[in-house]
């Protein structure tokens, strides 16, 4: 994701707001189609403050933008009315904390924002952050190894080695500058970071402070929570930290164990395993699921196996459950005991497995005690906080909440760290006085393996039900790394693009990129799909060559849309 | 570009199928005449129109798998991408006759498919008559296992059954597999006395990689097959023995040998001294083995250039000891047991030491760094009556001895004086990127001085 657009500062856009719906209306009748989305239209309301500015950054989720130090547009504004301490209250400063705070200062919003942690959250501290250092080391480790490939270079490399306390310090460092960043970025933009664990205890008034130290009470106008998730350790399963562990663990990389299970198959595992096995372990895949990689296009997913899953030093048990793992103690090892996750009887022939560690990745559980939920008569479901789609809080009764919103993973919706930001900057939309809807299936996803996964939308499986439902075509398309040129030249030809679109209108309804850098590709189809770009359209978008962006250029131009261009070259513009 | 998922169908059902392209019917009948058996055999499809020959990325099923309509099969690799192959028909593989990583030419049989268990072994029998026909690198003999007969679907679905508590690493299950290996027939030496793949390694007569964390298991270049091999003429009745491990290593090592530049240097050497040393020390346990082992040794000592190896073709590699791997025949294999550090050990030790070496390669029981190490070989033909012989340089070594028997000779002296002396002749074959003609010659002589005059040896 790249937080960067540029907008021209004379008055004339090449696309006003009116052309935009215009087109939108002229090629899609249907009401589900994706109207708008937050980032087009903040930048276009907000035009008027460019005025006031010298200095106009649209907000984006995006990690990169933590490295910027904002010039304000304003300082932390003074409450619109006296009544309250703050306008704004954010209970928890992860990434959708963060994000949601810089669009409030930005909307002339009094905010705050509580922490009971450190700044940064999951994602910053123990999630993608450090992860991407890990894999950073995997993935250069994993090419350094192959010598085929670098024979092919015609390079040649001594055996290649690792330290292992280099490679967690690496991790740990670009945590800690990444959360230094953030807080910085708060601060300069005049935020109050309120230190403790944040508790409502009425509508409009909540109270924090540390344990002991004493407790805080404070009123805000509006309340988001944004308190994220912890790893989910089903029970059964012992977590003593050394040999049994979660992703929290094992981003610090305390030992890298000579064979290591991972429970759970999805991305946290998917991309430990890539780290492990270029760091020298073997692993053992547990997947209650029949496959492994449930989330994925089945397609995406069978291709990422050939390359993730089958050369590597890993296997795999399909369909089970651990139901006990015992960590390793007494000079034993750890033992996994697994049944049949559909006749729950042990599965046969082997019914415990015995290993140097496991890693507990099988998703992660929302985090909401001592929010002081109760005080607002708000029940969770399954732990989660019930919201609608404007992320307005829902109560027992079914009726909404008025002033509290909640965003991230604590309400379920996306367990993302950027759909957090994009659901903060949504609310700030709405507490501006603009409606806003976040579009979610623009939201794109990321897997870091070696090669990267990637995908925004529905997959084959899901937009088939839905054309089924609704009574539409859909066509899909694809190509493959195989025939472009940047690809090639890196040695990297594995890999395949695919998208889902429907032949009548051009309506891109997923696309999913396992390849080279895919998740650095999925953003032009992501951003199509918030913009509702047609197939029809992006087609005449010009790409570099030779890059990898060719790869969608090609998948767009090989699907087959009934319509002609919807919009041709409003201008010619002489060159 | 070929559509995203291809089909095969019979040519057997004439009506209208519901396939994607016309083109992806590559699965006929296997004879028209035979109507009650429909044994089908699949083809290579052609997956795009530039194609002409595909390469099999992996066997999604396994023989004796059952197949049911719409599933894939097989995974493709065309000229622009992999795809997945799928079956329209219900049924059984039955075998597989180009196997995973082999490449056949658009439209030739890559595996058989059978209607019902029955004729299972009948296509079996069909698929290895395709064998004897193909070209040798494409088609191995599909093993005949009994167990297929009874191809129920888990049968083949799941890794070697474990009655005890066997526990196996996920890159020792995969290693055994490639390899064959049976790991209920291993005794685990890793973590918890676990099978490492070491271990498998080892069963398999594999030396471990140095490079133990190296991943992605690429397909083994190919050894250089001789193209057109089919055309071998074929001599009927001829029993083909597919190589043992040890013979499958010898023959890599040959060809291997090839890209190394090589010379041979001969030098007559006089033997009567050793002679008359090794009639004194044999009732000491002294073979002629370790003399000769010693005097190279020392000769080595003095030639440090000639017990030196060239790794990349830029550097010559000193070897810090010498260690004197001298080839044996054993039960139909050849092998090289090491002496190491040959210069310094004494006769008598060698001689032990040489004894031991033999008796632990007769039992299969040489560890790697046995049969390994060696900077310098020493193969002696002498006891069969051959007097002279040349050695191939086994990589990785910088030269080789071949040495002759030792037998009488007319020798004449610089004054004319006919005599006899017992004369052998040695012959060097080495790597004249680092050792040239002058090295070598200047080596015999030492070698021989010391054979001529051997005291040296018992010190």
């Amino acid at each position: 994701m790249q937080s960067a657009i540029s907008l021209s500062l004379s008055s004339q856009s090449p696309i006003t707001r009116s052309d935009f719906s215009n087109t939108n209306n002229a090629c899609l009748p249907s009401p589900q189609s994706f109207r708008f989305c937050g980032l087009r239209r903040e930048a276009f309301e907000s035009r008027a403050s460019l005025n006031t500015s010298s200095l106009f950054s649209p907000r984006l989720h995006s990690h990169s933008r933590f490295n910027k130090v904002f010039a304000a547009l304003e300082s932390n504004g003074t409450t619109s009315s006296s009544v309250f301490d703050y306008d704004l209250v954010i209970i928890g400063a992860g990434v959708g904390g963060h994000g949601a705070a810089l669009h409030a200062v930005e909307k002339g919003l009094k905010t705050a924002i509580v922490e009971g942690d450190v700044v940064g959250g999951t994602c910053v501290n123990r999630g993608c952050v450090p992860s991407k250092a890990l894999l950073a080391v995997s993935g250069r480790m994993r090419e350094l190894q192959n010598e085929h490939h670098m024979k092919s270079f015609g390079l040649q490399v001594a055996a290649a080695g690792y330290d292992r306390q280099g490679v967690a310090d690496h991790a740990n460092n670009l945590a800690s500058k990444i959360r230094s960043n953030l807080t910085n970025s708060l601060k300069a933009l005049g935020v109050d970071i309120l230190t403790g664990v944040g508790t409502i205890l009425a509508p409009q008034k909540l109270k924090y402070g540390k344990a002991g130290s004493g407790d805080t009470t404070i009123t805000a106008k509006d309340i988001i929570i944004a308190t994220g998730s912890v790893p989910m350790v089903p029970k059964g399963i012992e977590v003593d930290g050394k040999s049994v562990i979660t992703s929290d663990h094992a981003l610090k990389l305390e030992f890298v164990p000579e064979w290591i299970a991972i429970v759970g198959s999805g991305y946290i595992g998917l991309e430990f395993s890539d780290v492990y096995t270029a760091l020298g372990s073997e692993v053992t895949f547990i997947e209650a699921l029949d496959q492994l990689m449930p989330g994925f296009d089945p397609e995406i997913g069978k291709l990422a196996q050939r390359v993730l899953i089958n050369p590597r030093k890993i296997d795999y048990h399909t369909g089970v459950f651990a139901t006990k793992i015992t960590p390793a103690k007494n000079g034993k090892p750890v033992q996994i005991e697994l049944i049949d996750a559909k006749t729950k009887e042990p599965k046969e022939p082997k019914d415990t497995l015995e290993v140097d560690a496991a890693l507990i990745a099988t998703g992660r559980a929302p985090f909401t005690q001592g929010l002081g939920l109760e005080n607002i008569n708000v029940e969770t479901q399954r732990g989660f906080v019930p919201v609608d789609e404007r992320m307005r809080v829902i109560d027992a009764n079914g009726k909404l909440v008025p002033h509290v919103y909640c965003i991230g993973d604590a309400n379920g919706k996306m367990m993302l760290a950027h759909a957090s930001s994009a659901q903060g900057i949504s609310v700030i939309e709405q507490l501006s006085g603009k409606d806003h809807v976040l579009n979610h299936l623009s939201i794109p996803a990321a897997c870091f393996t070696h090669p990267e996964i990637s995908m925004v939308g529905l997959t084959e499986p899901q937009a088939r039900e839905k054309s089924e439902k609704e009574g539409f075509e859909i066509s899909v398309a694809k190509t493959s790394f195989k025939a472009n040129t940047k690809a090639l030249a890196e040695n990297e030809g594995e890999g395949l693009a695919k998208l889902i679109y429907r032949p009548d209108s051009g309506e891109i309804l997923g696309v999913h990129i396992f390849g080279m850098h895919a998740a650095d590709l999925i953003h032009e189809a992501s951003n199509a799909i918030a913009l509702g770009t047609r197939v029809q359209d992006i087609k005449f978008a010009v790409h570099a060559h030779p890059t990898l962006s060719e790869v969608l250029d090609e998948l767009f131009k090989s699907a087959k849309v009934k319509v002609s261009t919807s919009n041709p070259v409003a201008e010619l513009v002489p060159v | 570009m070929a559509s995203p998922s291809l089909s095969f169908s019979s040519s057997l059902s004439t009506t209208t199928t519901p396939l994607l392209r016309p083109s992806a019917f590559f699965l006929r009948p296997r004879s028209s005449s035979t109507i009650s058996a429909k044994i089908r055999e699949i083809f290579m499809p052609a997956l795009s129109s530039t194609m002409t020959e595909g390469k099999i990325v992996s066997w999604i099923k396994s023989e004796g798998d059952l197949l049911s309509k719409g599933e894939s099969v097989v995974v493709v690799e065309s000229d622009k991408a992999d795809m997945d192959v799928e079956t329209f028909y219900d049924g059984i593989l039955a075998a597989i006759v180009v196997n995973e990583g082999e490449t056949a030419p658009v439209g030739s049989p890559i595996g058989l498919l059978a209607e019902n268990e029955d004729e299972i072994a009948e296509a079996k029998a069909k698929a290895s008559a395709k064998s004897s026909g193909a070209p040798p690198a494409a088609t191995p003999p599909p093993p005949p296992k009994a167990e297929v007969l009874i191809s129920t679907p888990s049968a083949s679905s799941s890794p070697p059954k474990a009655t005890g508590k066997v526990v196996v690493t996920p890159y020792a299950k995969k290693l055994a597999k490639q390899h064959k290996v049976d790991v209920n027939k291993l005794v685990g030496t890793g973590p918890f006395g676990r099978i490492s793949p070491e271990d498998v390694e080892k069963a398999a007569g594999i030396s471990p990689k140095a490079n133990n964390v190296a991943v992605a298991a690429e397909p083994a270049p190919s050894p250089p097959v001789v193209k057109g091999g089919a055309s071998f003429a074929e001599i009927p009745g001829s029993s083909v023995v597919p190589f043992t491990t040890m013979q499958a290593a010898v023959s890599k090592n040959m060809v291997e040998s090839l890209s190394v530049p090589t010379f041979r240097v001969g030098y007559p050497v006089a033997t009567d001294a050793l002679d008359a040393l090794y009639e004194k020390v044999k009732p000491k346990g002294v073979t002629m083995t370790a003399l000769l082992a010693k005097a190279a040794a020392m000769a080595l000592v003095q030639h440090p250039v000639v017990n030196s190896t060239c790794k990349d073709g830029k550097t010559f590699t000193y070897n810090s000891s010498i260690n004197i791997a001298v080839a044996v025949a054993i039960n139909g294999g050849l092998i090289t047991p090491v002496l190491q550090d040959a210069d310094k050990l004494d006769l008598y030790l060698l001689s032990q030491k040489w004894k031991e070496l033999v008796e632990k390669a007769r039992a299969k029981q040489l560890q790697p760094q046995e049969y390994n190490s060696g900077t310098f070989t020493l193969s002696n033909l002498g006891m069969f009556g051959v007097d002279r012989f040349d050695a191939i340089l086994p990589p990785g070594q910088g030269a080789i001895m071949a040495v002759g028997a030792s037998k009488p000779t007319v020798i004449a002296d610089k004054d004319g004086f006919f005599s006899v002396k017992n004369k052998m002749l040695v012959n060097v074959t080495a790597d004249h990127r680092i050792i040239y003609g002058a090295d070598l010659a200047a080596f015999l002589q030492t070698f021989s001085n010391i054979i001529e005059n051997p005291e040296s040896l018992t010190i």
